[in-house]
């Protein structure tokens, strides 16, 4: 009879926990993959393909499934690789290469007298940076440029030039303090 | 009254060196041969110039208007012309231009109409806009907009007006002898303030190095019959902090990330106070203010200067010793070396220092730090600098985060006492702009995911409405030939080809098209004959029947539209 009462016990336990369990994975699933959220985040979000991947999104999801290496985002340059070696747990590898290499951070600008209103660059710019319309003057809205540089290629004029951001009061940056480093005073004199 | 007054933790007692420049009054320094006057001169929006290369200005006019709520006017200084509108370099350690608008005195002086304003009888929103018009903004350092600290929270009551006269860094004196001798104005301001923030208290604040003023605007007080408090507080470095004076005179503690105004306190520099009075009383925006030159100097004194004066022009009433060999804007402990010697005087500029080696020897180079804890003891903020100097060396920007470096009001208490010279501050400024400039790429990259997945989302929909649209062609074209093929095979019984025939069914579609728009052409009815009165709708039928008559137009079916209009035309 004890027997029977303890596997009855632990038989109602078993269903009632399965059944909090079974609620629990349907109230609290999670929808899409976390991992591929935290990576995504950490991506600079230019959107500009140099990995490989059409975006910063499948990017990150190719990192996560494993199909593709940690180093190949340039524009997030140094930092972004150490980051995402930080997230995922695994080792740090200097920036790929053959993936471009990280450069001063630059905006799209047309050059409007060449522009012939193709529409092109509209098409190719990944995050609607460009306004214009067909046979009207393009032009690049310079705060909304990630400087990813795909409208570059389908110009068919090379009217689109590279301008590398200049610094202004505010995005100056205090500098990391440096210790100068001084011959010593009686090196000097020898 | 006897007040009871507080303690912060921590703080130092550098020497003090304020003798030097007290000795004589304050006295107007002479007109220079160019003024250059940045537009961007407070927190906020840069201003943007009204003025053009070419025109004549009068002292007091407005040369950049205000951008936004956070931003405060900017004025010609003096009378002349306006030479140049452009990037120049101005007093900011990083030692970049920004724009200027430079102007040449024709040293008549002349003023703009000023008004004096009687602020009683207007709306407090009216006085406040006149202030930022008057370019009135906080002359303690931060240069903070002041109409919009004048502007009471709407959900904390105002406990106590904080007016801020410690001047506690070294070797400054401005504010110390504006009271002296500009007591009246000082309080008839705070007046002003008070009656905007309409608070419970008024505590004037002032170290007690400085008796004389202390009793000045203690006359100055008793004179106006006003109810404010004039309080000597201990001289100790940084007690003109605004959060250190706020917990000396209120012992209120402002919590991390909260503000002053959280806990009903705002507080106020005297000088600020002297110029929103001049702004009100006499119609004077801020043009000028009082700059003390002291340091390695034969003649320290404090000047009543015009804003945009080259301080290279400035500097030599002081009579710099030979061996100068730079300028600190600011004091010792929070200041910085001017990046070229003709910058201009800006509204922030509160003390230049002629800067030489023997007055100001060269920091002895970074040593390991030894974990002394002087740095704690001595932060005023009760941080822990120690622990924010190593994950800044780190760049681990998140634990300093954690250990709240926002907090940290760069007072430079840590670095004064570090045993191991290590330039905390700088550290920890390079952290935080470390963060802003993350924070703003962050804000960056989020908006250009936000556009990027709706492009592709826009995308996606064009293709899935295209898609559709020839879908939909397909299907009616589809349709329609199986209806032709049925009437040719049914009424066309005549020697017709055989309904399979391309060339048969090219003609049909011809022939069914043709017929499709003549329906069209019959069925298109003159637009504007809705609505027509019954008068008018005779008329036209009028017409109609004439045309027909004339044989100009076919018995046309325009019946319908009369008989449409009737009844439009009886509700009418």
């Amino acid at each position: 009879m004890e027997l029977l009462i303890a596997i009855a016990v632990m038989a109602l336990g078993a269903v009632v926990l399965g059944a909090a369990l079974g609620y629990a994975s349907i109230k609290f699933k999670v929808e899409g993959d976390p991992i591929v959220e935290k990576v995504d985040a950490i991506l600079p979000q230019t959107q500009c393909g140099q990995c490989g991947f059409p975006g910063c999104k499948p990017y990150a999801e190719a990192i996560v499934k494993g199909e593709a290496e940690i180093n190949q985002c340039p524009p997030g340059g140094d930092e972004g690789v150490r980051k995402l070696a930080d997230l995922l747990g695994k080792e740090y590898k200097p920036l790929s290469a053959e993936h471009g290499e990280e450069k001063p951070k630059a905006v799209a600008v047309i050059r409007e007298e060449t522009c012939i209103g193709c529409t092109l660059c509209i098409q190719a710019c990944p995050v609607d940076a460009i306004v214009g319309a067909a046979k009207q003057m393009h032009t690049v809205v310079e705060s909304l440029c990630t400087g990813c540089e795909l409208c570059l290629k389908p110009c068919p004029v090379e009217c689109i030039d590279m301008v590398p951001v200049p610094e202004t009061l505010d995005t100056w940056k205090w500098k990391y303090p440096v210790i100068e480093i001084k011959p010593a005073e009686g090196r000097k004199a020898a | 009254m006897l007040q009871k007054l507080f303690k912060f933790k921590g703080g130092v007692k550098p020497a003090y060196n304020k003798h030097q420049s007290v000795g004589t009054p304050i006295a107007t320094a002479p007109l220079p041969s160019r003024l250059v006057i940045p537009l961007h001169q407070s927190i906020g929006g840069t201003p943007q110039p009204v003025v053009a290369v070419g025109d004549k200005v009068l002292k007091g006019q407005l040369i950049g208007a205000a951008d936004g709520w956070i931003s405060a006017a900017v004025h010609a200084s003096t009378s002349g012309t306006v030479t140049d509108i452009g990037p120049y370099l101005v007093p900011h350690p990083s030692g970049l231009s920004i724009d200027c608008v430079v102007i040449e005195p024709d040293g008549e002086e002349r003023w703009i109409e000023r008004q004096p304003l009687d602020y009683r009888a207007m709306a407090p929103e009216a006085v406040r806009t006149y202030l930022q018009q008057s370019g009135v903004v906080g002359l303690g350092g931060a240069v903070f907009p002041s109409h919009a600290k004048l502007t009471p929270s709407r959900d904390v009551p105002m406990e106590e007006l904080v007016i801020n006269g410690a001047e506690c860094e070294p070797w400054i004196t401005c504010d110390d002898l504006i009271m002296r001798e500009r007591a009246a104005e000082i309080v008839s301001g705070i007046g002003l303030f008070r009656d905007l923030l309409q608070p419970k208290r008024v505590l004037i604040g002032i170290e007690d190095n400085k008796p004389e003023a202390v009793a000045a605007m203690k006359a100055a007080v008793q004179t106006a019959g006003e109810p404010f408090e004039v309080l000597a507080v201990p001289t100790l470095y940084p007690a003109g902090g605004a959060k250190q004076l706020i917990r000396v005179l209120t012992g209120k503690e402002i919590p991390a990330a909260k503000r002053s105004t959280d806990l009903g306190v705002q507080c106020f520099n005297v000088a600020t106070a002297w110029t929103a009075w001049r702004a009100v009383a006499h119609g004077e925006p801020v043009i000028n203010r009082i700059v003390t030159l002291t340091g390695n100097a034969g003649k320290p004194r404090n000047w009543e200067v015009l804003i945009g004066t080259p301080m290279d022009q400035l500097l030599p009433l002081a009579e710099p010793a030979p061996d100068t060999d730079g300028v600190i804007m600011g004091g010792p402990m929070m200041g910085f070396l001017i990046p070229a010697p003709d910058v201009p005087v800006i509204k922030a500029t509160n003390c230049l220092i002629a800067h030489s080696p023997t007055l100001f020897p060269p920091k002895p180079p970074e040593m390991p730090c030894i974990r002394c804890g002087e740095c704690a003891r001595a932060c005023p903020q009760e941080l822990q600098p120690f622990e924010l100097y190593w994950w800044s060396r780190a760049r681990n920007f998140g634990k300093t985060q954690e250990y709240s470096l926002f907090d940290c009001i760069e007072c430079g208490c840590c670095s004064y006492v570090c045993p191991a010279h290590i330039p905390l501050v700088q550290y920890f400024r390079f952290s935080k702009s470390e963060i802003w400039a993350r924070e703003k790429d962050k804000k960056m990259a989020e908006g250009a995911k936000d556009r990027f997945e709706f492009k592709q989302y826009r995308e996606e929909r064009e293709k899935a409405e295209k898609a559709e649209k020839l879908a939909k062609a397909a299907a009616a074209q589809a349709a329609k030939k199986a209806a032709e093929a049925a009437a040719a095979a049914g009424s066309e019984a005549s020697p017709a080809p055989p309904a399979d025939d391309p060339e048969a069914a090219k003609k049909a579609a011809i022939a069914a098209a043709m017929a499709r728009a003549k329906a069209q052409r019959a069925a298109v009815q003159p637009r504007n004959t809705d609505s027509v009165s019954p008068d008018q709708a005779e008329e036209i039928a009028a017409i109609d029947a004439r045309r027909q008559q004339a044989g100009l137009e076919p018995p046309a079916p325009s019946p319908e539209p009369a008989p449409a209009a009737a009844p439009d035309g009886k509700e009418a």
